[in-house]
């Protein structure tokens, strides 16, 4: 088990440096702006550009740019460790922002994630044991129309409904708990948390019934059956155990992949997240910042699916010994 | 004479469908006493798997329709509510089936899925549960039965494995075992194994046990009674000295011509002529009449009766028993 999991571990390392590696290519093979310019501001003068090239290594060829900036992000660089620069556009050390960034994200993404959870895999197992019923085929049918509608035509609209009409809920923005206390803290996340969770929700309610159908249909149901088993115990010990397993899996890397950023969601909403970060960095060219973002956002991937690897293993007794 | 411990009467299963009704199991009626084995023998789609599915109530009300009379120690099991199934389901009625891969639970311990089923049943500790079920797995010839009952399915053989559902099925010392084909995933070797152990367990535990496969060969050893079936009907039932022997029906005769015999110069079997037939749409009359070689103008007509040949020897046919005799002394046991 441990040699599998340094194998692991080297090879989620591999897949870094090459995402990070690509990243420095697209970034390099796009026209693009000068980032000295960018950093440069309002005031330039040749001899400021030339500075700043050379203080920023943005005189050397690209490749050299990236094995520069990873010497910096394992061995630190002049604003401490992990060395992750500066970022062009705010002019700021990224080590600070990043971390407060992924927070908020952080809170973005779990809060959805329970939410999508809690009413998606309930949905589903209600439908999977009334397959073909009204319910079944109603819930079934509020699902597609779910995925259908978009993050950006959700946001606003319940936004417009929520806040703008009803006066139920405040707008937008970001109320850290520490400073607002629990009432506008929770009640700014509420919409955000909804809104991002319907898709996913309607998506897992989806997956559940089909993985919770096809359990049901084994034959070691049909044991538990004869063995004179409660129903009860029939659906939940044996039917859901094995049902929700590759959900797990889903879930996993579902939430990675949002820590990475939930960037319509966050711009909707005006949340200061690593998704926010990501458009105005884009916008701004700042390469650094995107090569950062992208290098923790392919973090949480490769530690998500690392993690849900091992959890699998856990849950299913034959993934363990190969 | 006491009361059988199992009397069918007039069992109808049917399934409403898309494509019309399955008659899947349609006037079955016998008894099974107490201690006694029972073979029943058929080709897929006989009803042989369905008539005792329904017996256990695994198959119920919502999913067919269901008439006639299951009387199990005196009362009806159709009748009876899920709740009260439930309690006979694995303390006096317990079934196995085909495939012990696919029906032992790939997450959970060998010794817990048994010790689950007695703490179903009976409310004593866990720890006591988990030793029986140990106990249950020395019964059964499992070596080392402390260790196998820590771990999974997917550990054992398959030989193993079925002698685990075994061991699971006879936790309780059930009255009745059902066995629905349980050495047919297994090699052959492993087969004789199996028949034998449930054979000595069932004197052991004293159980009445229906054997249910499609081989003939693997009842002729081990039933005291067996009954053919087909298209959801017994067509045949005696002893195993009255089917092999003094086989009355032209199905019975077809099954006993196709089997491959050792030392025998065949070029290929000899397999019954055409294919099942639709469950919803029954030939009229006898239901075995387009497939048999010995058919006249009565058979497409009239559907015969289980008639006695013989004791308890019966047979569901239209020839003449001086025409059924000459048959399988001239045609039937010379050629097997």
């Amino acid at each position: 088990m441990i040699r599998y999991i340094i194998r692991r571990v080297l090879w989620a390392i591999l897949v870094l440096l090459i995402v990070v590696f690509l990243t420095y290519m697209i970034f390099f093979l796009l026209p693009s702006g000068d980032p000295a310019v960018r950093l440069a501001g309002k005031n330039q003068t040749p001899q400021l550009l030339a500075q700043i090239r050379q203080q920023f290594g943005l005189d050397h060829p690209w490749y050299v740019q990236y094995f520069l900036f990873l010497r910096h992000a394992f061995f630190g660089d002049q604003y401490g460790w992990p060395g992750l620069g500066l970022s062009f556009t705010l002019k700021i050390p990224l080590k600070g922002i990043i971390f407060s960034r992924v927070a908020v994200t952080a809170q973005l993404a779990l809060g959805a994630a329970i939410v999508w959870l809690v009413s998606g895999i309930s949905i589903g197992i209600l439908a999977a044991l009334r397959p073909h019923t009204f319910a079944d085929r109603t819930a079934m049918g509020l699902a597609i129309l779910a995925i259908s509608m978009p993050v950006f035509f959700l946001g606003p609209l319940a936004l417009y409904i929520f806040w703008f009409k009803l006066h139920w809920l405040p707008g937008t923005g970001y109320y850290p708990l520490a400073r607002y206390g629990l009432g506008p803290w929770f009640s700014h996340w509420i919409l955000p948390w909804c809104v991002l969770a319907v898709l996913y929700a309607a998506f897992y309610a989806r997956l559940t019934r089909s993985n919770l159908m096809e359990t049901m249909n084994e034959d070691y149901i049909r044991t538990a059956r004869a063995k004179g088993l409660p129903e009860k115990r029939v659906v939940l010990k044996h039917g859901l155990r094995a049902g929700l397993t590759p959900i797990v899996t889903v879930f996993g890397l579902d939430l990675a992949a949002l820590l990475g950023g939930a960037i319509i969601t966050e711009s909707i909403f005006n949340l200061p997240g690593i998704g926010q970060l990501t458009v105005q960095a884009v916008g701004g060219q700042d390469l650094n910042t995107i090569a950062v973002i992208t290098l923790v956002a392919a973090v949480f991937v490769v530690v998500a699916n690392l993690v849900v690897d091992i959890l699998y293993a856990v849950l299913d007794p034959r993934v363990r010994y190969d | 004479m006491p009361d059988p411990l199992l009397e069918v009467k007039d069992l109808k299963v049917h399934f409403p469908t898309e494509d019309g009704l399955v008659k899947a199991v349609d006037g079955l009626s016998f008894t099974l006493k107490a201690g006694e084995t029972l073979g029943v023998v058929g080709e897929s789609g006989s009803g042989k798997s369905v008539s005792f599915l329904t017996v256990m109530g695994l198959i119920g009300r919502k999913s067919a329709i269901i008439e006639g009379e299951v009387l199990f120690q005196g009362q009806d099991l159709v009748q009876m509510t899920n709740e009260e199934l439930r309690e006979i389901r694995g303390a006096k009625i317990a079934m196995i089936f085909q495939d012990p891969m696919t029906s032992l639970h790939p997450f959970y311990k060998v010794g817990d899925q048994i010790a689950e089923m007695i703490l179903a049943h009976e409310d004593i500790p866990k720890k006591e549960a988990g030793q029986r079920a140990v106990e249950m797995l020395r019964r059964v010839n499992i070596p080392q039965p402390d260790e196998r009952a820590e771990q999974y399915p997917h550990e054992f053989s398959g030989g193993m494995r079925q002698r685990a559902m075994i061991a699971m099925a006879l936790s309780l010392n059930p009255d009745l075992l059902i066995a629905d084909e349980p050495t047919t995933a297994l090699d052959v070797t492993v087969q004789a194994q199996i028949l034998g152990l449930i054979d000595r367990l069932q004197s052991e535990f004293n159980t009445a046990v229906a054997l249910i496969t499609h081989d003939l060969g693997v009842v002729a050893e081990y039933c005291d009674q067996i009954q053919v079936m087909y298209a959801g009907r017994i067509v045949e039932e005696g002893t195993a000295d009255d089917i092999y022997y003094r086989p009355m029906m032209p199905y019975t005769w077809g099954l006993l011509r196709s089997i491959p015999r050792l030392g025998h110069e065949l070029d290929r079997l000899t397999p019954i002529s055409g294919s099942p037939p639709s469950l919803i749409f029954l030939p009229d009359g006898c239901t075995f009449s387009p497939r048999c070689p010995y058919v006249f103008d009565e058979c497409h007509v009239v559907e015969p009766d289980l008639l006695p040949v013989d004791g308890h020897h019966a047979a569901r046919c239209h020839l003449s028993l001086e025409d059924r005799e000459r048959i399988v002394r001239d045609e039937v046991l010379a050629t097997t």
